[in-house]
């Protein structure tokens, strides 16, 4: 019979202030099986290891339960001390009575009967657990970076500064993300193209980093250390080594289209450059924006194209890649003004969002045009600045703050005030929140130009009247109604998730929160990794943040991965499936149901064996097996009815006193 | 029959690993608070939980029985979510041919990120299987 130690964590209260630990470790010591059992302040702690070693030697051990916090935080620890005791890893098992019971449950009698048959139940699974050794496999020493803004550059730079490779795949015609379409960056007031662009340039050369933009994520394969990558590049039908950036296709192209580098706010042609410092520095042509890829439809650039660069035929390329590591750094969109109907939904020309006056300010610095309002081109004499617009509001858009809208908003309020001096600001806020370094300051310093007025108070509607845009909103700070008639209104509209973040998710197995933002491993503790082994997430993608906390992001993700990879060989869970060939008919209902190809037919013997490599252990195929031939190590059925009977057990007078 | 009034219905959930299970860690993290009433067996993947399982815990004194798992297209085993979805559906057939109501055996797509939906689907199910009574099967 199988000695089993059972350890009991109070868990300075958290677990002991609701379930009777006392009462647990008697009612536990009482099944046949458990040698030993006890509790202790805190088992994860040194004094806790050493209790559990202590009392394995002293009472001889085979197999021991930690009754204490969640698998995921745990689980480890408490096998690598078994390695250290001399206990096989995988006769150690977490009961998990703290998120699943004295956290959730305020009766104490109530949760602490749920804690023994919590115990109880992996009491019986621990009785069957078999002896198992993890299986090693290689790592490719490589990382897969998506979505090149600021969160993945830095990261790229990171990793392949230390010596491993990089592959940064890019959505968009060039890198640089939403921080290249800033005009100046808070509380510093840097030119963000100054800084950005080193960085992007630094990405392009580096030997370790192969940049793939216009490129979007076709499917993901694989498990931690090995992950298999379909990447597909579209055509951008300019090849970059032959064009000169000369600018002529783009001169004689006769369609306009907005630019989305721009916001909108000045148009492009459809073949065209992002931006002046967009890299890769070539030309894309736009196809859903050109009138045909056909001479006889339009064909302007091919003839004053001298490198002969365009290139028609360009067809989609994929390329197929294995990687040892994914970060996912998508960033994020702004929320659209068309879901604000009580803001205009959209249909007023001079109530633009964030990123739009930004451009505004940048083409004004840059060429000295004017921050000029889009309706008629006027340079506005006062603009309204609306914060929290589609934020800290559950009722009618998204309850979260977007972090960042305090701060840019002082700093439109400065940048606006130095190019139109007699121009007269409004901030409608809630609550300012400036908790950066130096951010308050920044603040401060906003709020005491006389050209500036802070009002608090959230604004109901803006509509439009005689060419102004009329704002109503209230000052909750003197109790009165609040009525601007003003030349611009520009909205801080939320920070929401990159589209197509949900699909992406799917094809990662990447968790995503109800907004859609990249849900962490643990919200304190595993901020940038996810609860897929081998995913990790840096910046927006997970929730809204600024520069420097998105930088600070990245490099933590990065140091996470290259943690990761640089270990030759990674370890995994031998818990997988296994064939009785006895029992086995070779029927192949488990080819049918394995998503892995991990059961191949072995015609000699008339079985179908597994591939130790291949197998997930997700157990479908033990399930699908009509002899019950398959079992999956340390979660067979029997340990499973096992359980069941344990949770399930009651007097046999209670069972009467029922029926 | 004999029902008390203060009938507390015994649930067995299954909780997959990766998306179900971790929702009841999170709603943990948050201290959001629902009935003790069901007990977890985590298993890696829903598509473990076989349907031999399921009539076992009825057989066994269950009063219901839930399976939580990764939502469609999310299963941390690409399909595995979907092996699952088509043995409830079977399963919910055979329980109404043994007399026991389909209503004990709950399936639902809960995934990491949702610590506030897995207390409310904990909340609504021991509701509604406590409105159901207990299960009288005859050993």
């Amino acid at each position: 019979m199988k000695k089993i130690g059972v350890f009991i964590c109070h868990c300075g209260g958290n677990i002991s202030n609701v379930v009777d630990v006392e009462a647990v470790a008697e009612a536990v010591g009482k099944v046949p099986e458990v040698a030993f059992s006890t509790t202790y302040d805190y088992m994860c702690s040194a004094p806790g290891q050493d209790l559990i070693k202590e009392k394995a030697s002293e009472h001889g051990l085979d197999a021991y339960i930690v009754a204490a916090c969640s698998h995921n935080l745990h689980e480890s620890t408490f096998r690598g001390l078994a390695k250290e005791i001399g206990i096989n890893p995988y006769q150690v098992e977490i009961a998990n009575i703290r998120e699943h019971d004295s956290w959730v449950h305020d009766d104490p009698q109530k949760a602490t009967e749920k804690a023994i048959l919590i115990i109880k139940s992996v009491v019986e699974k621990i009785r069957l657990n078999e002896d198992l050794w993890p299986i090693q496999v290689p790592v490719t020493k490589k990382v897969l970076i998506i979505g090149a803004g600021i969160a993945g550059i830095q990261a790229a730079l990171d990793i392949g500064n230390a010596g491993y490779k990089v592959t940064l795949v890019e959505r968009r015609a060039s890198i640089g993300g939403h921080m290249a379409q800033l005009s100046k960056t808070f509380p510093t007031l840097d030119c963000s193209q100054c800084i950005m662009t080193p960085r992007m340039v630094e990405v392009a050369n580096h030997k370790n980093i192969e940049l793939l933009t216009y490129s979007e994520v076709e499917d993901v394969s694989g498990y931690v250390g090995n992950f298999r990558v379909k990447i597909k590049k579209k055509p951008t039908y300019v090849d970059p080594e032959k064009c000169n950036m000369c600018n002529k296709c783009a001169e004689v192209c006769p369609v306009e289209v907005d630019s989305a580098h721009d916001e909108g706010i000045i148009k492009r042609k459809a073949i065209y450059i992002p931006f002046p410092q967009a890299i890769p520095a070539t030309y894309t042509l736009d196809i859903d924006a050109c009138l045909g890829l056909l001479p006889i439809a339009c064909g302007e650039c091919v003839k004053v194209c001298e490198p002969k660069a365009i290139d028609y035929d360009m067809q989609p390329q994929f390329v197929e890649d294995e990687f040892g590591a994914i970060i996912v750094a998508t960033g994020y969109e702004l929320y659209p003004i068309l879901n604000l109907q009580e803001y205009g939904a959209g249909r007023i020309p001079d109530v633009i969002n964030g990123m739009q006056f930004e451009r505004l300010v940048y083409l004004n610095a840059t060429t000295g045009c004017g921050v000029r309002r889009p309706s008629d081109g006027r340079v506005p004499k006062d603009v309204v600045f609306v914060q929290c617009a589609g934020s800290r509001d559950p009722e009618m858009h998204n309850a979260y703050c977007s972090r960042v809208c305090c701060m840019y908003t002082s700093k439109h309020a400065m940048l606006y005030r130095s190019a139109v001096p007699d121009g007269q600001v409004y901030v409608f806020y809630i609550d300012i929140r400036s908790n950066g370094k130096d951010y308050e300051e920044f603040v401060q310093r906003v709020r005491e130009d006389q050209g500036v007025t802070y009002l608090r108070g959230k604004v109901s509607k803006i509509f439009q009247e005689d060419g102004k845009v009329v704002v109503w909103g209230a000052d909750t700070l003197t109790g009165k109604k609040v009525d601007i008639k003003t030349d611009l209104v520009v909205l801080a509209t939320t920070m929401v998730p990159s589209p197509g973040i949900r699909e992406l998710a799917t094809k990662l197995k990447l968790n995503v929160d109800e907004y859609g933002f990249a849900q962490e491993a643990h919200p304190k503790l595993r901020p940038v990794e996810s609860l897929s082994a081998g995913i990790f997430m840096a910046g927006c993608v997970q929730s809204p943040r600024d520069i420097p906390d998105t930088v600070s992001h990245s490099s933590a993700a990065a140091s996470k991965v290259m943690g990761l990879i640089a270990s030759d060989i990674l370890e995994r869970d031998p818990i997988i499936a296994k064939v009785d060939e006895d029992l086995c008919s070779g029927c192949k209902t488990c080819i049918s149901v394995c998503a892995y190809d991990a059961r191949e037919f072995n015609a000699a013997k008339n079985v179908v064996e597994v591939n130790a490599a291949r197998c997930e252990a997700c157990g479908s195929c033990v399930v699908a097996c009509p002899s019950g031939a398959t079992q999956q190590l340390n979660f067979a059925d029997s340990q499973i009815t096992a359980m069941l009977k344990a949770i399930l057990s009651e007097d046999e007078h209670e069972r009467q006193a029922r029926f | 029959m004999n029902v008390k009034h203060d009938f507390e219905p015994k649930i067995v959930s299954f909780l997959c690993k990766w998306c179900s299970s971790a929702a009841a860690d999170l709603a943990g993290v948050t201290r959001l608070k629902y009935q003790p009433n069901a007990v977890t067996i985590r298993v890696m993947c829903s598509s473990r939980v076989d349907p031999v399982h399921v009539l076992q815990a009825f057989r066994h004194g269950a009063d219901g029985v839930f399976v939580g798992g990764c939502h469609p297209g999310e299963c941390h085993y690409q399909v595995g979510n979907y092996q699952t979805r088509r043995r409830v559906i079977l399963l919910h057939e055979l329980l109404s041919g043994m007399g026991i109501s389909p209503a004990r055996l709950r399936l639902e797509w809960i995934s990491a990120a949702e610590g506030a939906k897995f207390r409310n689907t904990m909340n609504d199910f021991i509701d509604s299987v406590r409105a159901l009574g207990p299960l009288a099967l005859q050993r």
